[in-house]
């Protein structure tokens, strides 16, 4: 038995020592001791009692969490294709040389260590960086050399100036769903209609699902409600890890309101009474802001037992940090992560709606979803269905980032074209448009006339600009990074295949490339898509399959002239023995053929 | 109407309520190549080597429920390139050198390759440093060779009930980790009479001190017969 | 049109042994008797069987063993530059093989362990022009040159290797049965 740590007992015991909270528990131990040492995986096992393995488990998958020393600030730049087109990279290495440290290693004092992370949601605002997962947006150099001196002062985090932190919600065009609705109104609507009647209203609305899917929001809390059983949970998907969506950041941070009381509507209307917030690690400057709100809902009625007088209509929100990792935005992962596990997809069916968190009936919505919950309570589902399309009603928030004049969140009705959006937020001679993120569609020009609407072009939100000098190779070359690094790891395909899609942009990158990698990246791509066990690795390969059909001179002027190049670069390979004999003669090295 | 029959390459194949696809097709003695699946372990349907279609859909045999009336498509040149390129990349993944490997023979990683005529593992090697853990008196782990099934952890946590293993870390970092202070296995509560040991499908859990000794090049089971030819024998290739 | 009494054109075939053990060289040789067989439409180039040091034109190559040094490298692109077939024979070809085992160690590491001053015990690595650099690791022939079949096992038998050849001599696809197929 290890000799208990009092920082680690102390947190623990907050959570009642429930293996659930294991991740939470890490978080924050982490906050307080800066990593998360052997014994202190012993001390975390033993007094939650589980084995060692999963706690381990836990710790290795969230890259938010270090089991080594990584310093008292630990610095991350957002590397998302945004940032790198605002020039994080040279900040990164500014810093780097700085503080005369390499990428991710720990400075000599124990004090500090800078590396790369995903998207942090800060398209709108970056270059961007977490320090101690505090986002810091709007970065120049001058502010990394302030930031430089202030860690080389050792001033705590605490008392760095607030402004540094200031993130800006950049909201430039609002329809219904950016617009408050007062505290208590919506429950009320709700309450009027009878937990029935909501449950009409929701179906009546034909609302679908914010978060990419497009399904129906009606049929899934129809599905939890009549799922046998008395226990039953809401889960508000806030892990918004898809690179270049910020829209539920805006909305969390602005519309909080409507976000848990549409929460509270949809345990109404599905007779659930815990809901569950899966706030992304990145969103941490959100989590006090949104837990004082909840406060505010328990000591006004608007949360808790009762709510607004209604008789059994019982709610209560909890926060949950994730702790990065994108896969955790998928549904089924994210209940394993709310159950203190790794975020692994799990295997459908059962649906979530059947068997959820804990086993439980389960509705997974997006942020956006049940904000427009309470706007449906408010003004019935009909009504709510006059905008958009027919087959998808409402409005939908954009997370407008890249080469445009006015980046930010706009709220659109479903329908819009893509040139529209373009044209109001001063994006001129574009060569491309990502839209829905890393996992989306890459369109061109001749896609412009075409709708925001999940019959058309669907989305969550992410809608990503490239002018015309912007190399379209390196876009997919960053996506294929990122699902390389955020795959899960669980299936064959994704894992292998993740790594196999990088491995092969890499080598066409250092000019190395040749006809046989491109061959290889349609093959690998297909694959992935085909047989991989959820929507990561099925999409995966998307960015890279776009950009070769739609951006070919990108590749191929980094071809060389040949069918072949060797896997690697066979000068590098002989450097050590050159190191080693000191020689440098002809013979030392191989040209490449030509 | 009750129907109780769905078909496998459009022959028609009877089921019981609760049966997997797997099941039913093992029960009628048609093959469905898999690697992460063993009978007495709940499914967990990663490796993919059961993919089959259902109804046109990509679906893991081991995890899908058979249902009256369904269409799956098992035996198809489509399918089956798609399980050779599933072994390549479990090939390059790892550090899988045959010729030296114990398991040689009775391995089902190799028989796989065998099954699909996987000559080369085509991707570019990944060559990972990965050690070996020697220190417990009866078995030793050849991290090199250990494909992520999980059988491992799930025989471990089920039938030993000791939850000697776990999966640790994310995407190509995932790798086997073992409950104990040291995490070394000699420091672990398993014994070689666990099942845990048996079930490993590759040779990444070997019994020491049995070495290539369990059969003469020849005479070892995938030397005989395909693994597909395996179907009604419970899991034949264990702890040989 | 009639070839009688023109010598029939027989395939050129060259073979070589890189980073292995010779081992499918002797497998080769134990397709016995079929030797003269196999001499009756075939002729060798470049091979440990002919002594010749450089490759011409030629149908089809066989190369044994893993790509480890410059040596190596300068010998496959001189197949693949002759050969319109070129097979990779063997487990070291394919994967690297045993050799590869030394890919996880430095090879620094390896080369200051192995040579010392028997004197003073100091590393003294060979530093001779004429000495083949090693590289840093092993590799597979196809990650260095591209490779048109691979033929598996460690050493592919006697008869594997005889059909694997007929089937390409007489310009079928190489189909291995169940019994010739191995990794090992």
């Amino acid at each position: 038995m290890p000799t208990a740590d009092p920082v680690v007992s102390a947190i623990a015991e907050k959570y009642r020592n429930n293996p659930t909270y294991v991740l939470q528990i890490l978080r924050e131990t982490q906050e307080a001791l800066d990593w998360i040492s052997p014994e202190t995986v012993e001390t975390v096992a033993a007094q939650l009692k589980i084995p060692r393995t999963r706690v381990q488990s836990v710790l290795q998958f969230y890259s938010f969490l270090y089991d080594k020393p990584r310093g008292r600030y630990r610095i991350l730049f957002a590397d998302n294709i945004t940032d790198r087109m605002a020039g994080n990279i040279a900040l990164f290495e500014h810093m780097l040389s700085r503080l005369k440290l390499k990428r991710g290693e720990v400075s000599s004092d124990g004090q500090v260590s800078v590396d790369l992370t995903s998207d942090t949601g800060m398209c709108d605002q970056g270059p961007a960086m977490l320090v101690n997962n505090r986002a810091i947006p709007r970065l120049t150099m001058r502010r990394i050399d302030e930031i430089c001196a202030l860690v080389k002062e050792r001033v705590p985090l605490e008392e760095w100036p607030a402004d540094y932190f200031r993130v800006e919600d950049n909201i430039r065009r609002r329809e219904t769903l950016l617009t408050s609705i007062a505290p208590g109104v919506a429950l009320d609507a709700a309450i009027a209609r009878g937990r029935q009647g909501m449950l009409d209203e929701i179906k009546r609305s034909n609302v679908r699902g914010r978060g990419g899917a497009g399904f129906p929001m009606g049929t899934k809390w129809e599905g939890a409600r009549n799922a046998p059983g008395a226990e039953r949970y809401i889960v508000c998907n806030a892990d918004e890890g898809e690179p270049g969506t910020f829209k539920d950041r805006v909305l969390l941070n602005s519309f909080s309101v409507r976000v848990l009381e549409g929460m509270a509507i949809a345990g109404y209307a599905t007779g659930a009474t815990k809901g569950f917030i899966y706030l992304r690690g990145e969103y941490k400057h959100l989590q006090a802001k949104l837990q004082r709100e909840i406060d505010e809902m328990r000591a006004s009625g608007r949360l808790g037992a009762s709510i607004r007088g209604a008789p059994g209509f019982d709610f209560d929100i909890e926060i949950h940090m994730g702790a990065g990792g994108y896969i955790c935005g998928e549904g089924t992962a994210m209940v394993e992560s709310l159950e203190g596990k790794p975020g692994r997809p799990r295997v459908r069916p059962p649906s979530m709606v059947q068997v959820g968190y804990r086993g439980k009936p389960t509705v997974v919505d997006n942020v956006e979803s049940l904000a427009h919950a309470t706007e449906i309570a408010v003004e019935g589902g009909a009504h709510f269905a006059k905008r958009g399309t027919r087959f998808s009603t409402g409005t939908k928030l954009l997370s407008i980032s890249g080469d445009c004049e006015r980046p930010g969140v706009y709220e659109y009705q479903f329908g819009v074209t893509i040139g529209r959006v373009l044209e109001d937020c001063g994006a001129k001679a574009i060569s491309a448009v990502q839209i829905g993120g890393a996992s989306g569609v890459l369109l061109t020009p001749d896609d412009f006339s075409r709708r925001i609407a999940f019959e058309d072009v669907p989305t969550a939100g992410a809608f990503m600009v490239f002018g015309p000098d912007r190399d379209i190779f390196e876009v997919a070359r960053n996506f294929a990074q990122f699902f390389a690094h955020e795959s899960c790891g669980f299936c064959t395909p994704c894992r292998v295949g993740t790594t196999v899609q990088r491995n092969i942009m890499e080598k066409i990158a250092e000019g190395r490339g040749s006809r046989y990698e491109i061959n290889e990246l349609k093959r690998v791509v297909a694959f992935m898509q085909r047989t991989s066990h959820c929507g990561l690795g099925e999409t995966a390969g998307n960015a890279v399959r776009d950009a070769l059909s739609k951006f070919r001179p990108a590749f191929e002027r980094r071809l060389r002239a040949k069918d072949f190049e060797p896997a690697i670069d066979l000068e590098r390979a002989l450097e050590p023995a050159r190191r080693i004999t000191g020689r440098d003669d002809a013979e030392a090295h191989l040209e490449t053929e030509s | 109407m009750a129907e109780t029959t769905f078909t496998i390459d459009e022959m028609p194949i009877p089921f019981t309520p609760g049966q997997t696809i797997l099941e039913a097709a093992k029960a009628a003695g048609i093959y469905i190549p898999h690697l992460c699946y063993h009978p007495e372990l709940k499914a967990h349907g990663g490796c993919k080597m059961c993919t089959v279609l259902v109804n046109g859909r990509p679906q893991t045999a081991c995890t899908q429920k058979a249902a009256a009336g369904q269409e799956v498509d098992v035996d198809t040149p489509e399918l089956n390139a798609m399980r050779r390129t599933l072994v390549q990349m479990l090939f390059i993944e790892g550090n899988h050198f045959c010729p030296g490997c114990e398991k040689s023979g009775a391995c089902q990683l190799q028989a796989l390759g065998y099954e699909y005529e996987m000559l080369t593992p085509h991707f570019v090697e990944l060559y990972p440093e990965r050690k070996v853990d020697a220190s417990h008196p009866d078995v030793l782990i050849e991290f090199n060779r250990c494909v992520l099934c999980e059988l491992c952890v799930r025989a471990s946590r089920d039938i030993d009930h000791k939850e000697v293993f776990g999966i640790a870390g994310r995407g190509r970092d995932a790798h086997l980790v073992v409950n104990s202070p040291t995490g070394k296995l000699g420091d672990s509560a398993l014994a070689v009479t666990d099942r845990a040991v048996q079930v490993c499908p590759v040779g990444a859990i070997i019994v020491k001190r049995v070495g290539f000794a369990a059969a003469p090049i020849g005479e070892r089971i995938y030397d005989k017969s395909p693994i597909s030819a395996e179907v009604d024998v419970n899991e034949s290739s264990e702890a040989r | 049109m009639s070839t009688a009494g023109q010598e029939k054109v027989k395939v050129r075939l060259a073979t070589t042994s890189l980073a292995g053990c010779f081992g499918c060289h002797m497998s080769f040789l134990d397709i016995d008797e079929r030797l003269f067989e196999l001499a009756e439409i075939a002729e060798f180039d470049r091979s440990p069987l002919t002594d010749i040091k450089h490759c011409g034109p030629c149908d089809i190559a066989l190369i044994e063993g893993g790509v480890c040094n410059t040596d190596n490298v300068h010998v496959v692109r001189e197949l693949r530059a002759n050969a319109k077939i070129l097979v990779a024979v063997g487990a070291c070809a394919i994967n690297g093989g045993l050799p590869a085992l030394r890919n996880k160690l430095d090879v620094n590491a390896i080369l200051t362990q192995v040579y010392r001053d028997p004197k003073t015990g100091e590393p003294c690595v060979p530093n001779s022009p004429e000495l083949p650099l090693p590289l840093d690791m092993v590799y597979p022939v196809n990650e260095i040159v591209r490779v048109d079949y691979s033929l598996p096992g460690c050493p592919p038998s006697g008869d594997a290797i005889w059909k694997f050849l007929t089937d390409l001599i007489l310009g079928r696809m190489p189909r291995l049965d169940y019994s010739l197929l191995n990794y090992d």
